[in-house]
Formats: C-alpha cells, structure tokens, sequence
C-alpha cells in the first residue's frame, strides 16, 4: 500500500503535537506529585475523555472491530454490559475513597485499608500486567504497520516490524519523559477527538455504501444484528454464552474487576482537581463510551455486510438495499481470509473451509472507502489508538513502580526530588521492557497467551478484596490476602477442570482433567471469573471473622460507613453525580431496547 | 497545569483541517472520490474539523483572557 504526501503530512503534523505537548509541559513537572498525579488539578472532563482514551488501545479498536465482524452488535455488551455499570459504580461509591483517602495509587490504597502483603501482590502483579500489555500493544502496532506495507519501499521490508517498534517506542517514550502523566493525558484527549475524527466519517461512508442499518438487517443473519436475541441459551447465540454468564461474569465481576480496580484508569480519575471533580471523571467518561460500539463495532459489521465482489461498493443507497440477504451464518464479506506465514497460501480449517483475518475488519474499510487525505487521518487515529493504549500502561507502570515498589521496598525515605528522577528512569526501564515484551510475543506466542491467561486470573478475585474493603469494616488484611491467594487459585483449578466443547486440553484448560465443558471460550472466561469472585468473597469472609480488625478510627476515610458522604447540595442539579448517573442509565436502557 | 488543553487541540484541528480542505479543493472531481460514492469527503470532513479546531481555540484564547 502505498501513502500519498499528504496521508505522511497528517501524521507527521499529528506527531508533532503529540511530542510537542510533551515540551511544553516538561517546565511544569517540578514535583513527584506533577509528574505521577498531574498535580491533582486537571479538569472533570479531561479526566474523564483521558479515562475511556487510556483504555482505547489496540485491544479495544482492531480487537471491537473485528468481534463485531466474528459476532455481531451482541458485541455491544462489552460496552453496555461490561464496562457503563462498573463505571458509574466506580464514580458514584468508590471513586471518594481512592481520592479522598489521598492515596498515590491502587496498590497504596490497599496497603492503607488492609497491610503491606496485600500490597504487593496487587503492586507486583500489576507492575508486571502493565509492561506485558503495553509490549502487546506495540507488537499490534508493528505487526499492522508490516500487513499494510505502510512503510513498503521506504524501510527494507525485513527492518519495518522492527523501525515500527522503534518508532513508537521513541515517540511514547518522549513525551511522557517530558511531562509525565499530565502530557500522557493531555495526548489521551488529543487521541480520543481524532480517534473520533477518524472513524465517524468511515461509519458513515460505510453506512451509506450498504443503505444504512436497515441494509445491513437485510444482508446479515438476524443473530449479528440484535444483541439480546438467542441468549437465553449459549447454543442460540454467536458469542456461545448465557444470560447468567454474561450478566455475572462479563457485567458483574469481569467489568468491576476492571474499571473499579486498575489503576491504569483510575489513575486519570486520582488526577482531578478536587474530590467532585474526581467523581464525575468516570460518570462523564461513560457518556462517550456508551457510544463507541457505534464507532469501533459498526464497521466490523459494515465489512462483512459489503460484498467482497463490490457490488455494493461505489452502488447508491437505494441500490444497494435491493441486494439479496447473505444467507451464510457467518458472512465474512470483505474481510481477507488468514495467510499462513510458510506458504503464502490462505490458511484452512478442519473442514477445509478459509479462516477469515477479522482483526483487519477496520483497516480493509479504511482502505476501502477512504481516499488518500482523509485516509491519512483515519490510519493516524488507529496508529494514535495504539499508543494511546501503549501510554496509558507505562505512566502506570511507572507511578506503581516508584511509589509502591521502589520507595517501599527499596529506597525509603529519599527527596521528592529523587522519586522524581526514579519515574523518568521507570518510564524509560518500562518502555525498554515493552520492547522485550513485543518481541517475546513475536517469537513465544503460547507463552504470551499463557500469561496473559494468568493475569486475567489474578485479576478475576480481585473485585472482591476493594467490594469488601470499602463496605465491610470487618474486613482484615489477613482475610484479603487469603481471599486474594484463594480466589486465584479457584480461577486455576476452574480451568484445569474445564475446557470449551471444541477446544484441546492445555492452554485452554481441562489439563487437570475435564469434568465439564463449556459452549465457548467466553463462557468459560466468564465462569472462570465468577468462581474466583465467590472463592475470594467466602475466603475473605470467613478468615475475617477469624483474625482481629483494624481499629476504627484507622479507617476513616477508606470505609464507607464510616466516611462523611459527599456533600451535592451546593452543586447545580445536572452536575450532579446520581443525576449524571441516571441519565446515562437511562439511554443505556433505551439503547438496549433499540437493538435488541 | 499551566497549559489548557483546547489550545493544542482547536490548533491541531485548524491544520488538519486546512490540510484536508487544500486536499480536497485541489482533488475536486477526481475519481479517487468513486470509492466514497462520489463524495468529496475530504472537502466536507475538513470543513468540519475546521470548525471544530475554530470553536476549541476560541474557546481556550477565551478563557485565558
């Protein structure tokens, strides 16, 4: 593929401010807390765009787009399921004591709330998450920027995986060097407008190319176009999933799990310039989020509702509504099938049937239907997804690092002066370690699986530990730190007892022996979580009742009960946060209703 | 922080916005426009952005003032 003139001109100019922030900020960063915490002083709304942008990696944008591809709009529950409750939860209950027990991190807060073992286990297995996700990110990234040839015939073929590394590494690198968390959520706002930018208009081109929501009924089975149809039952719907599954595991525990607990995101929240401010971050950010499945799912569903043959393509609206329904149960339209990397053929399944690449669901229909110019921007707003999800890991990465690794267990007492120092040099060490991370990923795929598998098991109990922290005094950092262990290891005893109905034994469990099988990977994903959740709440519960409590004037402050609410009074009525909440509950509701 | 961030964003549109125009402006009529069903998208959409990177930096020079 080759990039006219002005495509490099959009991302060089786009590049430039993102490095260019970075300068203009770096005269600011006097303190740990300006580099770490953006000085607590950044406005609600930033916060909250900085919230939804930090999560908006390659993960969400190529891995959205390509579900809705495989799917269907029953993707949209990752969105109105598994992240808008959790959000609003985290803004409305907990996000008072993150901000107002004046803790520097997640990490720090638990150690506050229950001891230092509990700490680390959180501090250290995060540390290690956020430098394996970021080193992901840029392995995506590279990867994408080699299957496109965005660089053909100006980088040697064999060195554009590795000047792609290279690239992104040097730009993330420089402009959070320079101005910490505050230049990573400045560049997060930048990257969410041209994210936006990006992909409304390709939705819809899209849209009008195969005669608009209708057009797509029309062409696609009726279980890719409504998102509650079948799911009474895992065999009636494409995610292989249940109802109760996919409420308590993906909406309950998966989602809380995440939003309430990462530190990636909570951290844009902790920088807000005031307690009110830092409630409505995530109750703001659920607003945009609550529309993006619009933004990153739709073309997925657009790419395989245009025929592969182009008659849809370039046809007017009420033409294209004329053209006949695929009556396959998985149109793949115009996405590429997969190619094997030895032969250079397309790879086939057991049936002999192609296997289709949905992960380039989105860049074929950048392809497709932007012209050169605009597809400058839409190839930067997907490259700026990349690194803002790049970014967002390493400027966590590096507040966990110094403050609840190296500050406690290292180098206590030192100047602020010297924390300062010791964050440039862990966003340096933890960029250095995304480009291990990347290249592990190239050469050990199963062993990146396998830990990411691992991770996504200690993170399933860990909702448990914050839910009864916050709201149960009772609760002792013996009983968390059990429940934690407990809750892990009910994860993996789980999986190695279960395993998908067409899955082998090994990675994708039953390697201890198989007593039951699960309908789809998600289904057992989701009841993996939920068994770890309820391990870790009994766990916790009952080592609680056994082990003595802190005292309570030590909880102040980080216990629900005993914490002063939040005065509103003083706000105006829409400012508020239970007013912003329902609001949002309510379009969910009518979202909901509309596809379903 | 010193530094409010319409500024950078109301300016990053202005240029992206200007180069798109330009684009579109010199590329009127072409057939790189049959893939976008004869639209020049790059024309309207930069039109947009434009407005948008207008409103932002009025909005910051606003503010600072």
């Amino acid at each position: 593929m080759h990039l006219s003139l002005v495509d490099w001109l959009i991302m060089l100019v786009y590049f430039v401010f993102v490095l260019g922030i970075g300068f203009a900020l770096k005269r600011y960063m006097r303190t740990s807390t300006d580099f770490f915490l953006a000085g607590r002083s950044i406005p609600a709304w930033v916060c909250g765009l900085a919230f939804i942008s930090a999560n908006l990696g390659a993960q969400e944008v190529i891995g959205m787009g390509a579900s809705g591809a495989k799917y269907g709009i029953i993707t949209s529950h990752f969105y109105w399921i598994g992240a808008i409750p959790a959000m609003l939860f985290v803004g409305l209950f907990m996000m008072p004591f993150y901000y107002g027990s004046k803790a520097r991190s997640v990490p720090e807060y638990l150690r506050m709330r229950y001891d230092e073992k509990t700490r680390a286990i959180n501090a250290f297995s995060f540390a290690i998450m956020t430098v394996f996700s970021s080193g992901i990110s840029m392995y995506a990234m590279a990867l994408l920027i080699q299957s496109l040839g965005l660089l053909h015939g100006i980088v040697p073929d064999h060195w554009v995986f590795h000047v792609s590394i290279v690239l992104s590494a040097v730009i993330v690198l420089g402009y959070i060097f320079l101005g910490g968390l505050t230049s990573a959520i400045y560049n997060e706002v930048l990257q969410f407008f041209l994210i936006v930018a990006g992909f409304l208009p390709l939705v819809w081109i899209g849209l009008r190319n195969v005669g608009g929501w209708q057009g797509i009924q029309h062409r696609l089975p009726a279980t890719m176009t409504h998102s509650w149809r079948g799911m009474t039952h895992a065999s009636t719907n494409s995610l292989g999933v249940e109802v109760v599954g996919l409420v308590m595991g993906l909406g309950f525990v998966l989602s809380f799990g995440y939003w309430c607990t990462d530190f990636l995101v909570i951290q844009r929240a902790m920088a807000a310039e005031s307690e009110e401010s830092a409630r409505r971050v995530p109750i703001i950010a659920s607003i945009p989020k609550m529309f993006f499945p619009f933004l990153v799912i739709l073309p997925g569903l657009i790419a395989v509702s245009v025929t592969s043959h182009g008659a849809a393509a370039n046809a007017s609206p009420s033409l294209s509504q004329q053209a006949m329904p695929l009556d396959d149960a998985h149109p793949h339209g115009i996405i590429p099938p997969k190619i094997d990397p030895i032969t250079g053929k397309a790879t086939l399944d057991t049936n002999g049937n192609p296997v289709y690449n949905y992960d380039l669901a989105i860049p074929v229909m950048l392809l497709k239907f932007f012209p050169t110019g605009i597809l400058g921007l839409g190839l930067t707003a997907l490259l700026a997804s990349f690194m803002s999800g790049m970014a967002g890991n390493v400027t966590a990465f590096n507040t966990v690092w110094t403050y609840d690794i190296y500050q406690s267990y290292i180098r206590k007492g030192a100047s602020d002066e010297h924390y300062l120092w010791m964050g440039r040099m862990a966003t340096v060490g933890g960029i250095l370690l995304s480009i291990v991370a990347a290249y592990a990923a190239t050469s050990f795929n199963n062993i990146m699986d396998a830990l990411q598998l691992i991770f996504s098991m200690v993170n399933a109990p860990l909702f448990a530990t914050f839910l009864l922290g916050m709201f149960w005094r009772r609760t002792t950092g013996h009983g968390a730190f059990a429940g934690l262990l407990s809750g892990t290891g009910a994860a993996l005893i789980h999986h190695g007892l279960t395993r998908p109905a067409d899955a082998a034994v090994g990675l994708h469990g039953g390697w201890i022996h198989t007593i039951h099988f699960y309908p789809s990977d998600m289904a057992q994903n989701f009841w993996t979580a939920i068994f770890a959740f309820s391990v870790n709440l009994i766990v916790t519960i009952a080592v609680s009742l056994f082990t003595n409590p802190r005292p309570e004037h030590e909880l102040v402050g980080l216990v629900y009960s005993l914490t002063p609410k939040p005065v509103e009074k003083h706000m105006v009525w829409y400012e508020r946060p239970i007013v912003l909440s329902i609001s949002v509950i309510a379009v969910l509701v009518f979202l909901n209703l509309i596809f379903a | 922080m010193g530094l409010d961030i319409r500024l950078p964003l109301g300016l990053l549109f202005l240029i992206l916005g200007v180069i798109m125009v330009v684009h579109g402006a010199m590329t009127r009529g072409s057939d790189i426009y049959a893939s976008s069903g004869g639209m020049n998208i790059n024309l309207i959409w930069g039109l947009v952005m434009l407005l948008f990177g207008l409103i932002m930096f009025l909005a910051a020079r606003r503010s600072s003032k």
